[in-house]
């Protein structure tokens, strides 16, 4: 067991899944020497040459389309998108070919490519820096898309994406990437709890808080503070945004009858939509009052003097509790 | 001219950097082109003395910005140094309502579209995404998607062919910036319809970590003869040349002869951004080289050499830095965050039933904390 930021956590996790099988590459702007904007990949291209640790050209929709070409060919391609909102111009490539090729060819086709993308907000960055693209992909059936809030999920969901035969977008939420907790590097990828299985990262009675990625320390910030005030809150830590886990969820909802889903990605038909959507439709009768969400606003990303507005911090979450637990709360009293 | 029909595919290589068509040597000697020198015919010791106090000034707003980065003024700031040259040369060639398309590193583009000091801090400051309006200095705002604004610019080109105007539009985009496909698919649109729009690629060696031989190995002005675009390849430390090539590519749109293309071989002396660690992955002795060929010394010497560089000038130039240096710092200290619901103005250009809603909830929210901390 070892203290590892996250960064270095899935950097190690590449390391591993790069020496077990020949076939894993890696590929990306800046990877190679530089390691990284962020530094995740760093020291790979030493270790594993530069046919194996590519710097790209500076083209994500070339990234990814020669990934797919590599994926055809045998190869087990890690890519990476510089930040959050580089993806998009991948993006025909990623919701065209890459998620649709094992469909379309009857499954003789395989796409074992894992998409890591440097994710949304809350580091003070520059415009399209800060995106949380997550529902776009969520809504591409042929995808897994996964989000990871600790090292030891980064590390082990890691090399389960890496594993899987389905193509994986992997989101690791920048303000965590500094963040150390202990890491069982031995644990064997295949004998941990498998990576579309949601994690209870704090029990409670009262309320169920549903989220994933960063917004997971949110949920825990507020759950010891509602504490304070006798709130006992359950929170849940998706991990994966395709699948999600309902049995995990449903449980945790059948015991506290009510729901609070928080995320920093705009509101509108995003992932707590479908989450609220979701639960209402399995769980109906054991609500007590209807789920609420607590996300970003409706906005483009602000600038970052003003992103503390838009990403929802734990007083917003605490908010909402209130608001599911009818005690008096920001909208008591303002006609809808 | 260093144009690229002379360069062969076999041979050529990107990496060449000595293969440019200058008119000042990195010695500041004045050396004749024959396809350049009619493009500077008018420009005579007094325009030069401009052109120098430019570039000075453009590297002190530069300095200015890194200083303030490392103050925790701004949040982060993409140097320019050493570009001096291929900014300003190319911008100082555009007409007041030709329209400029730059990217997030032509702070000197900027400046020469008669930017004010807010406008080279407030967006790295991260108090809004834009800072100026961009009709009202006729250039978009910095692009940070690599290459989009090539397409743009082209799209504008392509609107001025409509209404009968004979502006021209400039896309300007660095080296690792060729290989998206926004920049080959803007190349193909001006090719096709003619648009009167000039690509002026910065190239800087260095995309990030990567040199530009992983975006390229055969010069990059030599792929724009395969779009049917005419090229040309030239020195970017070298003022007067970027100024007379971008004179001949305005020329070439303007007169309605279709799109140009120019590569400015030039050289990012500082990090990417301040966030950047360039020792990481490139040599000292490669950065020296290029401190040799730096392109405010070469004017510098010129001017000396034509008597021009006198101390009322220095000083003058001296001070009129220092000043703008003091506005581009006091822009910054000064800068008044806007209140929390300005975030929602501006999403739509027409009210918006949902804005309005997310607005007044996020309102009352504040007010009720509000109320709660008074309590
Ligand atoms: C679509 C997109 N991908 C990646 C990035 C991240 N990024 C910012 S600048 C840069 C390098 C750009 O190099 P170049 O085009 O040569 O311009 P320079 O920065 O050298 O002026 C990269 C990879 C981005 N901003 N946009």
């Amino acid at each position: 067991m070892v203290q590892l930021t996250m960064a270095k956590a899935i950097n190690e996790g590449l390391r591993r899944a790069m020496a077990d099988d020949p076939k894993v590459l890696v590929m990306g702007e800046d990877i190679g020497k530089l390691g990284g904007v962020f530094r995740v990949t760093d020291r790979l291209q030493e270790e594993f040459g530069a046919t194996r640790v590519i710097d790209t050209p500076l083209a994500e929709s070339g990234i990814v389309g020669t990934a797919v070409g590599l994926a055809l060919r045998g190869f087990r391609p890690v890519v990476e998108i510089q930040f959050d909102g580089f993806v998009y111009p991948a993006f025909d490539q990623i919701v065209c070919q890459v998620a649709k090729l094992h469909y379309r060819t009857r499954g003789n086709v395989r796409m074992p490519l894992t998409i890591r993308i440097p994710w949304a907000g809350g580091v003070g960055a520059a415009e399209h820096h800060s995106e949380s693209p997550e529902a776009y992909f969520v809504h591409t059936s042929g995808l897994r898309v996964v989000a990871v809030s600790n090292p030891q999920d980064a590390y082990v969901m890691l090399r389960q994406a890496i594993a899987s035969d389905d193509p994986v977008v992997y989101f690791e939420p920048k303000r965590l990437y500094h963040t150390k907790a202990e890491v069982h590097l031995d644990v064997d990828p295949a004998d941990a709890p498998p990576m579309g299985l949601a994690r209870v990262a704090r029990e409670g009675t009262d309320v169920t808080v549903l989220t994933y990625g960063a917004q997971v320390i949110t949920a825990l910030d507020a759950a010891l503070a509602a504490e304070e005030d006798g709130i006992s809150l359950e929170v849940i830590d998706l991990r994966s945004l395709s699948p999600v886990d309902y049995r995990t969820i449903g449980a945790s909802v059948r015991k506290t009858g009510r729901v609070v889903v928080t995320h920093e990605a705009a509101r509108e038909a995003g992932v707590g939509a479908e989450l609220v959507a979701s639960v209402t439709e399995r769980c109906f009768h054991y609500l007590e009052t209807p789920p609420v969400r607590v996300t970003g606003h409706d906005i483009p990303y602000p600038p970052a003097k003003l992103e503390k507005h838009h990403v929802p911090d734990l007083d917003r979450v605490l908010d909402a509790v209130d608001r599911v637990l009818d005690r008096p709360n920001s909208l008591t009293g303002v006609e809808l | 001219m260093t144009t690229v029909h002379t360069l062969n595919p076999m041979a050529d290589l990107a990496t060449d950097v000595d293969d440019v068509a200058r008119l000042l040597t990195p010695a500041g000697e004045r050396v004749v082109d024959p396809d350049l020198q009619q493009w500077i015919e008018d420009v005579d010791i007094a325009a030069i003395q401009r052109l120098y106090r430019d570039m000075v000034l453009l590297r002190r707003i530069d300095a200015e910005g890194v200083a303030l980065q490392r103050q925790g003024q701004v949040g982060l700031w993409p140097p320019c140094q050493g570009q001096e040259a291929t900014q300003i040369g190319t911008a100082r060639a555009l007409r007041a309502d030709d329209f400029a398309f730059p990217s997030y590193r032509e702070t000197g583009v900027v400046y020469a579209r008669g930017g004010k000091p807010s406008d080279y801090v407030l967006a790295w400051r991260g108090e809004g995404h834009s800072t100026y309006n961009p009709y009202e200095l006729h250039t978009a705002t910095q692009q940070i998607i690599i290459g989009a604004q090539s397409l743009h610019a082209v799209g504008y080109a392509m609107g001025v062919q409509r209404d009968g105007g004979d502006q021209v539009a400039a896309a300007y985009f660095g080296d690792g910036a060729t290989s998206q496909g926004d920049v080959n698919e803007a190349m193909v649109f001006a090719s096709s319809f003619g648009a009167p729009v000039v690509f002026v690629c910065t190239n800087n060696q260095w995309a990030i970590s990567e040199p530009v031989s992983v975006q390229a190995r055969f010069p990059i002005a030599g792929r724009a003869p395969g779009f049917g675009i005419p090229s040309m390849r030239v020195d970017g430390n070298d003022v007067l040349a970027c100024l007379a090539a971008m004179r001949w590519a305005i020329d070439h749109a303007r007169k309605g002869r279709g799109p140009a293309f120019l590569e400015a071989v030039t050289y990012r002396m500082g990090p990417h951004t301040t966030s950047d660690d360039p020792t990481r992955y490139r040599d000292k002795e490669e950065v020296e080289i290029w401190r040799r060929r730096d392109p405010i010394d070469r004017v510098e010497a010129l001017l000396r050499a034509e008597d021009a560089f006198d101390d009322g000038f220095v000083a003058e130039v001296a001070a009129d830095a220092d000043a703008l240096a003091a506005e581009v710092r006091q822009a910054a200290m000064g800068a008044v965050t806007r209140p929390p619901l300005s975030i929602f103005d501006d999403v739509y250009a027409e009210p918006h039933s949902g804005i309005d809603e997310q607005r007044a909830a996020y309102a009352a929210y504040l007010d009720g904390f509000a109320a709660t901390q008074e309590g």
